[in-house]
């Protein structure tokens, strides 16, 4: 069963504010996909191959040639937050 | 000699490589060749993390990945593919790093060190690929910093991640890993290992089977074996105070020489691993006889070759190929000279001065190294002469040439020393007596005159003999 708390801190971890209430009905609805993943585990899975991706393709790859880059200005078009070519974050320990 | 370990040290590494000799960063076409530049000019949309844009493996980082787990002897597993590990900091654009997690590309490998008590083999759990993060550089001193500034040129550089087993011994012992490590990176010609960042540092330490901290943030070999001591003499202080080792990350302050705590909130579960759904898994393992045919000869069996090929002693052997620059640099001066002869000259004399200056190879040409020791055999000058002008090269430049030139160093013929030895002996009458009377430190005294009238460039062995014989005349 997921708690309250686990509903916090996994709110933490997404940089999610869960206010009070909000974390109880979290909890249940949480629960409620957890049981049915629950139910998934009951299937015979013993000679099925594990599914690493749904696209059953593997090996695409590209050759290492340089293509062009962004400019610094396209770069930092999308952000108010920028310093000295940089972009600008709050302070961080 | 067995060595014991007293305090049941357990040291195991965590090693960086990033692939800076490839053209392109890990999944898109940005070039790798940031350095000099200025930030934030080599990124893209997939290195900045921008909705819907997709990354693509870059083939060549695979080969240099299965390069390296080969050369460290691991095996390439059959099939093996990306995760995302989630975690929200500033350097991660996506808000997870692409990293591979149960499937690495290479696992269970060894590599042999020179150990406390001889030869000692460290395994090597795995090797495995990533993306570098981004730079972030705080404004102001990290404590009173007002904000942090964002580079993204190293995002989504390819990384390899290299896990020992926890092995070593000694922070000696993690320094000779490295440094083995870093010659076998050299070797193997995938990354420029003199970049700044090329190689970054975490350990694991703990002491008599207790919970280990692990070290962060170290960024040379002899950085490593500082933290390293500092935190086992940390463990052992408050071991003895009766307090016990916590299971912790610290970072490694370099220029205090200290480790320090670091409060972090997140867990191992806490990054919730899942399988990159951008990207498909890889088998590659079918690659690796191919891979092995491109593989230079590795160190170990560079060494093995330059005893029986140059019939030169297992410690000159190890000296030479002890880095890639130098053992080539060797073989280029062998080829040109009688490799007996140019052993010592290279690996005792040269590696030596150049150690005393913290220079590399590329500070004395072949060129003239096949010169110098030209003049030595044939005579010209003496071995203490040659070794004043590579001094003199490696000081000042300048060609050996000129350099024996004004300084007077061409060898002084016979006749010229035999004169000055009858004039020494002539001059010196108190001092022959004392020698006939059986005072050896006179002949000492009388070959030193010798030298001086000759300013130096006789040869002091020779010296020494011509005084002697004219002594027992």
């Amino acid at each position: 069963m997921i708690t309250k708390d686990e509903v916090e801190h996994v709110g933490w971890l997404a940089r999610i504010e869960i206010d009070e209430q909000d974390a109880d009905t979290y909890a249940t609805h949480l629960n409620t996909v957890l049981e049915y993943f629950g139910q998934l585990d009951e299937v015979d899975t013993e000679n099925v191959d594990p599914t690493y991706h749904v696209a059953d393709v593997v090996n695409v790859f590209r050759e290492d040639v340089v293509t062009e880059s962004l400019t610094q200005e396209e770069a930092l078009g999308n952000t108010k937050s920028k310093q000295d070519g940089h972009f600008k974050a709050p302070k961080i320990m | 000699m067995v060595y014991h370990n007293p305090d049941g040290v357990m040291i195991g590494l965590e090693i960086h490589v990033q692939l800076n000799k490839l053209n392109t960063k890990m999944f898109c076409g940005c070039s790798t060749k940031y350095h000099d530049d200025e930030p934030n000019t080599h990124v893209c949309p997939v290195c900045l993390g921008l909705p819907g844009s997709l990354p693509v493996i870059n083939e060549r980082a695979v080969e240099s990945a299965m390069k390296i787990g080969l050369a460290l002897n691991c095996d390439i597993v059959p099939q093996t593919q990306f995760h995302r590990k989630n975690y929200f900091y500033p350097d991660l654009p996506k808000g997870f790093q692409t990293t591979q997690y149960d499937f690495p590309i290479a696992s269970e490998g060894k590599v042999v060190i020179e150990g406390e008590d001889g030869e000692h083999v460290i395994g090597i759990t795995r090797a495995h690929m990533e993306e570098d993060p981004g730079r972030l550089v705080h404004i102001g001193s990290i404590d009173k910093s007002k904000g942090t500034m964002i580079d993204y040129n190293r995002s989504g550089m390819a990384l390899i991640e290299i896990v020992s087993e926890p092995d070593m011994r000694s922070p000696k012992e993690a320094r000779r890993f490295l440094d083995k490590l870093r010659n076998i990176i050299d070797y193997l010609d995938v990354c420029d290992t003199t970049l700044e960042g090329a190689m970054r540092f975490d350990a694991n330490v703990s002491i008599g089977g207790g919970s280990r901290a692990e070290v962060k943030n170290i960024s040379s070999h002899k950085g490593a074996e500082r933290a390293l001591l500092f935190e086992i003499v940390r463990q052992k202080n408050l071991l003895r105070r009766g307090g016990t080792v916590v299971q912790e990350t610290r970072h490694f302050d370099e220029a205090r020489g200290v480790t320090i705590s670091l409060r972090t909130k997140e867990q191992e579960h806490d990054y919730r691993y899942f399988p990159e759904p951008d990207l498909v898994p890889m088998r590659v393992a079918d690659r690796t006889a191919k891979v092995v045919e491109t593989l230079p000869e590795l160190p170990d069996a560079k060494r093995e070759r330059f005893t029986k090929e140059y019939g030169m002693a297992d410690m000159h052997a190890k000296a030479l190929t002890s880095e890639i620059r130098i053992a080539d640099y060797y073989e280029e001066v062998a080829a040109k000279v009688d490799a007996k002869i140019c052993t010592p000259w290279v690996a005792d004399v040269l590696k030596g001065e150049l150690n005393y200056r913290d220079l590399t190879i590329e500070s004395y040409t072949v060129d003239d190294m096949v010169e110098i020791i030209g003049m030595v055999t044939q005579d010209k000058i003496t071995e203490k002469s040659a070794v004043e002008v590579i001094r003199t090269i490696l000081d000042s430049g300048g060609s050996a040439g000129d350099i024996v030139k004004e300084k007077g160093l061409i060898k002084v013929e016979d006749d010229v020393v035999s004169t000055a030895v009858a004039e020494v002996i002539r001059e010196n009458e108190a001092a022959v007596v004392d020698y006939r009377g059986g005072k050896e430190q006179s002949l000492n005294f009388l070959v030193g005159q010798v030298m001086k009238k000759t300013r130096g460039r006789a040869d002091a062995r020779e010296a020494r003999e011509m005084v002697l014989e004219s002594l027992n005349k």
